[in-house]
C-alpha cells in the first residue's frame, strides 16, 4: 500500500485553489482495522488527504522549490462518517503564503454534504529550523505526487504541467 | 483609520495568542512569555505571524520578529552564545523586545525566552505607526 489519500485532482488553480477526490474502497487494509466490523475511514487520514491536497496547492505555488511540511493541524471538525463506496472530495484554499510558510483552509464533503473542515500551516523548512540539514533533494513532493498533476485533465491543466 | 491604542492592539494580541496556542485569555499576560509560560512551539510562530497579519492586516518579515541572520553570523556566535558585537546588532533589529535578561547569558537558543506577549504588543504597535 502506498501513502496517498488522494486519487485524481479534479479542479487546481495555482495558487488559489484545489479540489481532489478519492474513492474509499474495501480493498484498502485500514479500513478493516480502525473500528473491527464496522469499517469507517479514520479522521487522522482525512486529515493527510486534506494536507495531501493542500500541500501540493501549496508546493506547486512556489513551483515546487520549497520543501513542504505540515507543521499545524489549525481545525479539524468532522461531522459525519465516511465509509466503503463513498467517493470524498477534499477542497482546499491557500489562505496565507510567504517565504516561511503557507496557511489553508479545506472543506471536505461526501455525495454534497459536508464531511469536515480541516485548517492546516504548513512550513517551507529549508527557510526555517535553522541549523538543521535537510538533503538537498525535494524528499517531500515524489514522483508518487507529482504523478496526480501530471494527470490532471480539469481547467487549467497546462499551467499547472511542469 | 485611526491608530489602535495599545490597550486595543494588546486585546487583540491576547485573542490571537488564545485562539493559536488554545491557552486560556487570563494566562495571556504581557509578561507571560510565549515559549515558556504558553508552551508555544517554534512552529507556533509560523501560525501566530499569519493570524497577526490578518488580525492588524500587516505583514511581518520573519527577519523583523526574529532576525536570524545575526544569530547565525559566525561573525556574533560564539560556542552558541552572542558577542557584544552581536548583541549591538540584536539590539538595533529588535527594538520592540526587551533583552536586558537575555543579555546576561546571551545564549542563542533562549532567544525565544524574550518573546513575552508584550514583545508581541510592541512589534505590533511599531508596525502599524510605521504604516500610517
Amino acid at each position: 500500500m502506498r501513502w496517498i489519500w488522494i486519487d485524481r485532482f479534479e479542479e487546481f488553480v495555482p495558487g488559489r485553489r484545489a479540489t481532489a477526490i478519492k474513492s474509499v474502497s474495501l480493498a484498502e487494509e485500514y479500513l478493516h482495522d480502525h473500528v473491527p466490523g464496522f469499517p469507517i475511514m479514520p479522521a487522522s487520514l482525512l486529515i493527510e488527504g486534506m494536507a495531501q491536497t493542500a500541500g501540493i496547492l501549496v508546493g506547486q505555488a512556489r513551483q515546487f522549490s520549497e520543501k513542504v511540511i505540515l507543521a499545524k493541524i489549525r481545525r479539524a471538525k468532522f461531522y459525519q462518517l465516511v465509509g466503503p463506496g463513498r467517493q470524498v472530495r477534499f477542497k482546499a484554499i491557500i489562505d496565507q503564503l510567504s517565504d516561511a510558510a503557507a496557511s489553508t483552509t479545506g472543506q471536505i464533503y461526501c455525495d454534497g454534504e459536508l464531511v469536515g473542515e480541516v485548517d492546516l500551516v504548513f512550513s517551507h523548512i529549508d527557510q526555517n529550523l535553522s541549523g538543521l540539514d535537510f538533503p538537498q533533494e525535494n524528499f517531500v513532493f515524489t514522483e508518487q505526487f507529482m504523478s496526480l498533476l501530471k494527470l490532471y485533465q480539469g481547467a487549467g491543466a497546462e499551467r499547472v504541467r511542469l | 483609520m485611526a491608530t489602535p491604542t495599545r490597550e486595543e492592539i494588546l486585546e487583540k494580541v491576547q485573542q490571537t495568542l488564545v485562539d493559536a496556542l488554545s491557552v486560556e485569555a487570563d494566562e495571556v499576560t504581557e509578561n507571560a512569555t510565549l515559549t515558556g509560560d504558553l508552551g508555544a512551539e517554534s512552529i507556533d510562530f509560523l501560525d501566530i505571524v499569519f493570524r497577526l497579519e490578518k488580525a492588524f492586516n500587516i505583514k511581518i518579515p520573519q527577519e523583523e520578529l526574529i532576525p536570524r541572520d545575526i544569530l547565525s553570523n559566525a561573525e556574533y556566535v560564539q560556542n552558541r552564545k552572542l558577542n557584544a558585537a552581536g548583541l549591538e546588532a540584536l539590539k538595533k533589529a529588535m527594538p520592540h523586545a526587551d533583552l536586558s535578561a537575555f543579555e546576561h547569558d546571551p545564549d542563542i537558543d533562549k532567544i525565544s525566552d524574550v518573546f513575552t506577549v508584550g514583545t508581541i504588543v510592541n512589534f505590533v504597535q511599531s508596525k502599524l505607526a510605521a504604516q500610517g
